[in-house]
């Protein structure tokens, strides 16, 4: 019998993975639609006046990123755990924590890229000057991959759980803090014409030491909740 | 050595090791702790600065650096539980987590109290204050994602990821946030070279710090040893220590 190389795996899963999101474009939707939301809210409640609006907008950009990618955290394992596929995924040859990163990637990019290409639009709103824009979605480039693979670790400990969305919250928002320092702080310095270069790094650290780790310890929570 | 350490891991053997252990825990404790508060209530010299509201941190500096030492022996028994699925430490580990989060909440309030006279105001984002308060919801989850996933073994080993996961992070948080905003003042005790605490006032910190350390290792081993006869009710041992 033919075995697929894990490369060829990787693949397939990427695909498939992909074509259910596309089915369920509608899904995909409400994160995002929760963003704006969320984002417009704010000047509701603080009040139009455009000089506190920007001072506060990158942080309520970056929180509300960070309950957007919350909510759809979900999605990645969700469906699977339940008609069972994640769990042929597990027995399967290939390393878990390979699959894994397939599986987060995919989210990223269709929960964390659609998010990135809407934040100028809702920078504009909060009028963010037009120097900081490009820091704004830099910071959300590299700050919103750390959100789904981190929050992948909450959800592969909850996804057996019944009832494991406010769990889910509650352990993965602790581990957010550093990303929504670095990411808002990013966009603030840039508005006033400050160094921006240590946030930058400092997320691009995060990020890869996430890419590198975060899969792992997805996996053999995954592991745990699919015994 | 290493069959002493065999032995240790079997409940039995634990359960009436920590008994004898416990006496004499609690002993040291009661001294340590009444000689560290006599010496830093009493003895110590009020500071040039703060006057005598600064005693309170013969309580406030070890209930943090318990703290973070908590977390870490909850991260490595939850490790070793991972590794080896020795029942015991994560019965260890378990025990931790109330006794870790009600440390820092202790840091949390006598550093507001503290911070009161100090500041101006029961609350700032200071950073390390800020830090110890995402610890105490890291607590706070550890102990919730146990509570909810009902199979014994499944909320140790879950649990136990979330602590490594958390031993990555918390390095991360506590120097993200203290570079996001530096008010709390500098170490003075761990600093390399001489500490810029005075002897009168390292002497009962260092006592109340061993204290604070006898004293959760005594309540560790209480609530593991109850915790042990609630999971080992069935066995013999368990039995006959239950009808005495």
């Amino acid at each position: 019998m033919h075995r697929p190389s894990t490369f060829q795996a990787c693949k397939s899963l990427l695909k498939r993975d992909l074509l259910l999101a596309f089915r369920h474009r509608g899904e995909l939707a409400n994160p995002l639609l929760f963003f704006v939301i969320v984002v417009s809210l704010f000047p509701l409640g603080i009040g139009p006046e455009a000089n506190t609006l920007s001072t506060i907008a990158p942080g309520i950009l970056w929180v509300a990123a960070l309950l957007a990618a919350l909510l759809s955290l979900e999605t990645i394992f969700r469906s699977d755990f339940d008609d069972g596929s994640l769990e042929q995924m597990l027995l399967s040859p290939h390393p878990a924590a390979v699959l894994v990163a397939v599986k987060v990637f995919v989210h990223w990019l269709v929960s964390g890229v659609p998010l990135i290409l809407l934040s100028p639009l809702l920078g504009v709103l909060l009028q963010i000057p037009e120097e900081s824009m490009l820091i704004l979605v830099v910071s959300l480039t590299l700050g919103t991959p750390i959100l789904s693979l981190v929050g992948s670790i909450g959800v592969a400990l909850t996804v057996g759980l019944r009832r494991g969305g406010l769990l889910l919250s509650l352990l993965v928002l602790p581990l957010y803090t550093p990303v929504l320092i670095f990411g808002a702080s990013a966009v603030t310095n840039a508005a006033f014409d400050l160094p921006v270069a240590a946030q930058l790094y400092f997320l691009a650290a995060l990020c890869v030491l996430s890419i590198t780790l975060a899969p792992i310890a997805t996996a053999a929570a995954l592991r745990i909740s699919a015994d | 050595m290493w069959q002493f350490f065999h032995k240790l891991a079997s409940p039995k053997f634990f359960y009436d090791f920590s008994s004898r252990l416990i006496f004499w825990l609690a002993i040291v404790t009661i001294i340590l702790m009444a000689s560290g508060l006599y010496m830093g209530l009493v003895e110590a010299p009020p500071d040039y600065q703060q006057k005598d509201s600064y005693r309170i941190m013969f309580i406030h500096v070890p209930a943090a650096w318990m703290s973070m030492f908590v977390y870490m022996v909850m991260a490595i028994t939850g490790a070793i539980n991972l590794i080896w699925r020795i029942k015991l430490a994560d019965i260890i580990s378990m025990s931790c987590a109330p006794l870790g989060a009600s440390f820092t909440f202790l840091a949390l309030v006598t550093g507001s109290i503290w911070g009161k006279p100090m500041w101006g105001t029961w609350w700032v984002w200071d950073a390390r204050l800020t830090s110890e308060l995402i610890l105490l919801f890291l607590y706070l989850g550890y102990m919730a994602l146990r509570a909810s996933i009902e199979d014994k073994t499944n909320a140790s080993r879950a649990a136990a990821v979330l602590a490594l996961v958390g031993v990555v992070n918390i390095p991360i948080i506590h120097y993200s946030v203290e570079w996001w905003n530096t008010l709390h003042q500098g170490p003075t005790v761990t600093k390399f070279d001489k500490p810029s605490i005075h002897t009168s006032m390292l002497i009962p910190l260092l006592l109340m710090a061993f204290a604070f350390k006898t004293y959760f290792v005594s309540v560790l081993l209480v609530r593991t040893r109850t915790e042990l006869l609630v999971r080992e009710f069935r066995s013999s041992w368990a039995r006959k220590e239950l009808s005495k």
